[in-house]
């Protein structure tokens, strides 16, 4: 299987500290890749630095075969239209209804018809599970189970091989995360995505994760299934599947 | 609930406090005035009596232990007595989180230090502002070159938003500022029987400088504080973050549409103010002055050069590149949370009015310098 993304030697300063102090991890094809750590130690910053949103200090980051250090813009304007980000809190763009959301990047990067975008956008409402009778409300009438779902649907826009998500599930009731576990894992079948998250879900991540990959201490203290990941030997992994499972 | 009270006996040398009922935030007030009354001088030993007391909470913990080593300092004995079990677990817990909490050392800044980090701080600043600069140049070249990428629908609607429906506030404003101008000259002007002079006064004095400060003064306020509290809350909720993962440069789709728009409307709304202050100064003419609207049109056709409207018209994109910059910039540099939103939106109306006056101030230099 191909590499998707591949951090090598990856250090970040944050102000005078340090975050990341020689980070390693890769992501294959088809994957559902977590980031998991205690609070703070930057696995949104990672996440961050994957999309091009912040620079790390020194090491290598590669994303669908681009090196991010050396990045030109016209190849960096190429790569973000290869890959969709979710922010944790959806980031609709407020002024624009759920349909024009979606539409906008067909509208500005393609020469597609207005009607030819139309039924793409309502393919991507109803592939996520959003009613096409609501996509003509705007972000702030909407709730927000529906906010991340139509946020799912723009990032799926372009039609991306890999998707980043930030903490998809927080602030969903627990049957609105399992509904969106289940359409993650759907969509990764029904497009061959390969998804790269954050999350705190222990119940989200024991549905849909394939591999993980733990931060703490400024390094990957493990990579791989989550089933093995219970045997090392580290506190914060101790105390946070014994929480787990208690639950 | 029992009755609290705090009984306070002195016996010779030997202070007794005795509390009833219960010790809690709510009465510690009370019975702190009571007890720094009383001089410990005298004292010898202390007894704390708390068998009737049935309940104390951890702010009444804090108090007693604040008091015993008050005691302890000048070396008077204390003694506590109590047969409550809860009471005494709350005072080992307060008096145990003490210890820990002891390591807490705050270091202190030396002013030295605060003018380091503030100088260094305004540097940063200046160093963004000049990258914002930059990165807008580049991006206006860009624009500018590519007819095609040029967001009309964006730039028409900003110059509704900022232009058109500043028309009435504009107007209103500079109406005002003609008459009240007027109304006090005429006054002047009059003891000199100089009647007809304030046709000159009012033409130049409003075409040059005050109809164009005004109206940016008046645009500040309004579009500026706009801009930064738009893009601010954009920031806060990531669609910033979201638009540029998306490939969208936030220059080519919310700066330059914004600053082009207002460099579009403020000369426009400089024109109306122009008007509307005339109109106003005219008017007092007219009824104070007895300057028939003929006499001031007449007059002032033959002593005003057309020079002088075209040196207010001029200042307005400078102006509001002035106003549309600082506010967007500001907008950007707000942070995750809300204090800064309010924060960066006072503090780009204030600056943009600032740099308003001192490109004003700059202008009227070079043009007397040119003799213009």
């Amino acid at each position: 299987m191909k590499n998707i993304i591949k951090v090598r030697d990856l250090k970040t300063l944050f102000g005078d500290k340090m975050i990341h102090d020689g980070l390693n991890l890769t992501v294959k094809e088809g994957e559902i890749y977590g980031l998991l750590g205690p609070s703070g130690c930057g696995k949104t910053t990672l996440l961050r630095e994957m999309v091009m949103l912040q620079k790390s200090l020194s090491g290598s980051i590669e994303v669908l075969g681009y090196e991010l250090n050396s990045i030109r813009y016209a190849e960096a304007q190429e790569l973000r239209k290869k890959f969709g980000v979710l922010f944790q809190f959806g980031a609709l763009f407020s002024s624009l209804t759920i349909r024009e959301n979606i539409a906008l990047p067909l509208v500005e990067f393609t020469n597609l018809s207005r009607g030819m975008i139309g039924e793409i956008v309502d393919f991507k409402i109803n592939i996520v599970g959003l009613e096409v009778g609501d996509a003509d409300l705007y972000p702030s009438q909407i709730s927000g189970g529906m906010k991340k779902k139509a946020a799912l649907a723009r990032s799926l826009a372009m039609d991306p091989k890999l998707l980043f998500l930030d903490e998809p599930t927080s602030g969903l009731d627990p049957i609105s995360a399992r509904e969106f576990d289940s359409l993650i894992l759907k969509l990764r079948d029904l497009l061959g995505l390969t998804i790269m998250m954050v999350s705190h879900d222990l119940t989200s991540m024991y549905d849909t994760l394939d591999s993980v990959a733990i931060i703490d201490n400024k390094k990957i203290i493990y990579e791989g299934t989550l089933n093995n990941a219970i045997k090392i030997d580290n506190e914060f992994i101790r105390t946070f599947f014994r929480k787990g499972e208690s639950i | 609930m029992s009755d609290s009270s705090l009984d306070i006996k002195i016996i010779q040398n030997r202070l007794s406090l005795i509390f009833k009922g219960e010790l809690t935030l709510l009465n510690i007030a009370d019975y702190s005035k009571q007890v720094d009354v009383i001089s410990l001088n005298q004292q010898q030993s202390v007894y704390i009596d708390f068998r009737e007391l049935n309940f104390l909470d951890s702010a009444g913990a804090v108090f007693i232990r604040s008091f015993m080593k008050k005691l302890s300092s000048r070396s008077i004995a204390v003694e506590t007595l109590c047969q409550n079990r809860d009471i005494l677990a709350m005072l080992e817990l307060v008096s145990s989180q003490e210890n820990s909490s002891i390591t807490t050392n705050k270091n202190k800044i030396t002013l030295l230090e605060k003018i380091g980090k503030v100088t260094l701080n305004n540097y940063y600043g200046f160093i963004s502002f000049m990258h914002f600069i930059g990165e807008l140049f580049v991006n206006k070249f860009h624009y500018l070159l590519t007819p095609k990428n040029i967001r009309y629908k964006e730039i028409a609607f900003e110059i509704n938003e900022s232009g058109v429906k500043a028309f009435w506030i504009v107007s209103l404003t500079s109406f005002l500022i003609g008459l009240v101008l007027a109304y006090q000259s005429a006054y002047q002007l009059k003891i000199y029987g100089a009647n007809i002079f304030i046709v000159d006064m009012l033409g130049l004095s409003i075409l040059r400088e005050l109809a164009p400060v005004i109206t940016a003064i008046v645009v500040a306020g309004r579009s500026g504080s706009a801009f930064t509290a738009q893009i601010g809350a954009m920031k806060i909720t990531q669609e910033l973050d979201a638009m540029r993962t998306m490939g969208f440069n936030p220059y080519r789709f919310l700066v330059v549409p914004r600053i082009l728009a207002l460099m579009i409307s403020l000369p426009i709304l400089i024109f109306v103010a122009d008007m509307m202050a005339l109109l106003g100064g005219m008017i007092i003419a007219n009824i104070d002055l007895g300057i028939s609207t003929d006499l001031f049109l007449d007059r002032f056709s033959s002593v005003i050069a057309v020079k002088h409207f075209f040196i207010g018209i001029i200042k307005g994109p400078f102006f509001a590149f002035l106003i549309a910059s600082i506010g967007i910039y500001r907008g950007l540099m707000v942070k995750d949370d809300t204090q800064s939103l309010g924060f960066n939106t006072t503090k780009s109306v204030v600056e943009a009015i600032f740099a308003v006056i001192v490109c004003d101030a700059i202008f009227s230099i070079a043009f007397t310098s040119l003799k213009i």
